[in-house]
């Protein structure tokens, strides 16, 4: 599968990455031969054969539900960048 | 009764499914341990997991997986015994993780049903396309800044069920009663409170017209922020409208993305989800598949309470209940409990009656709910008893409960007090049926030329003598006597 450089724009945007115009059709390249790297592995048979979550045999693991964490604001907002009455303040989100 | 919108080129019908989003009652988040109450301190139910930090794992709550399938079971779906998680990503600022961890591929639930009940009694299936579990977002507030929004991530992580019906709704009357019959479920099974104006439901409203007779689909808009019943019903008539107008104008509705604005009672296309659409899902790589076994699934259902269809069915079958009170009574656990505990030892109909036509007019005009009934279901199962046994008449029964109502007092007390109880004494009846007679020549002859409709004035003049306690059927049949 070959990409071109409309897509990598879209894909870019998607993932709020600014690729400026001269690297589109760089990238380009390299995501499509990543990608037909791994077509590679459509020339194995697969009929029939369920798909395989992990390679070791686990289950998912559950937790009970009582409440054992939370509660520690400053924390979590120690990243932020701005704080204001304990909220995030970031730049207004126009709707 | 269908609904149809006319039009300068004729007559349109409206498609409707409707996405639900239920929180799901549960003490901690669907994959971390932190609270999930309402109304805490902003930023004060987060765990570092909540808020995305670098290396966070999630870990699922077996709680909400049993809540899930409760309500599968309670929506008569098929459960899926092995489902996935997935994710969906897109940027928001209440999104920390960039993505929300949901179920697209092989949702927990399946193929359900839910039966609605209509106002002229009727009933109709309304297909479930399937359930799935994700998790809920945070909170943004706009309006508190000029320049900036404020997050609270407290609701982020919470876990939330999907509820997707088909496309089987046809008027906003369908839209409402799918939702009250929908909370109405999920209040019996406890897996979602149902409280609209706390956002722990929520509802995405997908609308498309079509002329009557069509069979093909037309283009659907997905209308969101609707957050009560009547909005919900509203938003279904002004995007109908909206969509029509755009057709007869020569024009195409496209699908998209669109707000409901109570305010102006219009809606409006979402300009941040323009580019929205392409979630590009895959399957998380920090979750397993989820496997349930059968006898899990088996041993749910042996918990299931008594639902509100198989109540209603009760009360028709056993109680002999019109499919309108049924439908009223059992709409909400809280009242049909009250209900049971009136009827219990008294005639079904008339305990049905008592609660639907004298109890819920006093509630209405309180605004309350029948569980801060100022009548509680003991003393109003009281009342009856003074009528069964004929120590008050209907009418003075009503009298009695509007008292009851104002001073809160017992039924039997008040009879006492105010000396209410019926006379079946046959003398005393005897005496005011002889002064009424003789003092009422006139119509003792109208009523002997033939006149039998005169009767009931009498009754009326009897029962005006004796302040409403002569006991009415004993005055009906000693008038009969006299006046022969």
């Amino acid at each position: 599968m070959s990409l071109d450089n409309e897509t990598v724009k879209n894909i870019a945007n998607l993932a709020r990455i600014k690729v400026g115009d001269d690297k589109l059709y760089h990238l380009a390249g390299e995501l499509s031969a990543i990608l037909s790297w791994v077509e590679q592995l459509n020339a194995v048979d697969t009929e029939g054969v369920e798909p395989l979550a992990s390679v070791v045999d686990v289950t998912l693991p559950l937790r009970t539900d009582v409440v054992s964490d939370g509660d520690c604001r400053d924390k979590v907002l120690a990243n932020a960048p701005e704080v204001e009455d304990g909220f995030y303040a970031v730049p207004k989100v126009v709707e | 009764m269908t609904y149809i919108l006319e039009g300068d080129t004729g007559d349109w019908e409206v498609v409707i499914g409707l996405e639900v989003h239920a929180q799901i009652i549960s003490n901690s988040k669907l994959f971390s341990g932190s609270a999930t109450s309402f109304g805490a301190e902003p930023n004060t139910h987060v765990s570092l997991v909540d808020a995305a930090m670098p290396g966070m794992l999630p870990v699922i709550n077996e709680h909400c997986i049993e809540q899930a399938v409760r309500t599968g079971l309670g929506l008569k779906a098929e459960i899926n015994l092995v489902s996935v998680f997935d994710r969906k990503n897109y940027f928001y600022a209440d999104l920390p993780q960039g993505y929300q961890i949901s179920q697209l591929y092989h949702p927990i639930v399946g193929e359900g049903t839910v039966i609605l009940d209509l106002d002229d009694g009727s009933t109709r299936e309304v297909g479930i396309e399937r359930l799935h579990m994700e998790q809920d977002a945070g909170k943004s507030m706009h309006d508190q800044d000029p320049k900036r929004s404020f997050i609270d991530l407290n609701r982020s992580g919470t876990g939330l069920m999907e509820i997707v019906s088909r496309p089987d709704l046809k008027s906003p009357e369908d839209v409402g009663a799918y939702l009250r019959k929908l909370r109405s479920i999920l209040r019996y099974l406890g897996t979602c409170d149902g409280n609209m104006d706390e956002g722990s439901m929520r509802c995405d409203v997908n609308v498309s017209v079509r002329k009557v007779g069509e069979i093909e689909l037309r283009n659907r808009a997905e209308v969101k922020n609707v957050n009560s019943v009547r909005f919900a019903m509203q938003a279904v008539e002004i995007e109908a409208r909206r969509q029509i107008d755009v057709y007869e104008d020569g024009g195409d509705v496209i699908q998209e993305t669109r707000l409901f604005d109570s305010v102006n009672g219009e809606t409006r296309p979402m300009r941040s989800k323009e580019h929205a659409h392409d979630y590009r899902y895959f399957p998380d790589p920090d979750l397993l598949p989820l496997e349930l076994t059968q006898e899990y699934v088996d041993n749910i259902k042996a918990t299931l309470p008594e639902l509100p269809d198989e109540r209603k069915a009760r009360y028709m079958g056993a109680f002999g209940l019109s499919a309108y009170d049924a439908g009223v009574l059992v709409a909400e656990r809280d009242t049909a409990q009250y209900y049971e505990e009136v009827a219990a030892g008294h005639d079904p109909k008339l305990a049905a009656n008592w609660v639907i036509s004298n109890l819920f007019a006093v509630l209405k005009e309180k605004g309350v709910g029948i569980s801060e009934s100022p009548v509680s279901a003991k003393s109003l199962s009281k009342l009856l008893d003074l009528l069964k046994d004929d120590t008050i008449s209907g009418r003075i029964a009503k009298d009695v409960f509007e008292i009851m109502v104002a001073e809160g007092k017992e039924a039997e007390a008040i009879v006492e007090e105010k000396g209410l109880k019926q006379i079946t004494d046959t003398g005393a009846i005897e005496t005011a049926v002889d002064e009424v007679i003789a003092n009422s020549p006139e119509q003792v002859e109208q009523y002997k030329s033939g006149n039998e409709k005169i009767a009931g004035w009498f009754v009326g003049q009897v029962m005006k003598a004796t302040g409403g306690k002569a006991n009415p059927p004993m005055v009906n049949q000693m008038l009969k006597d006299k006046l022969k």
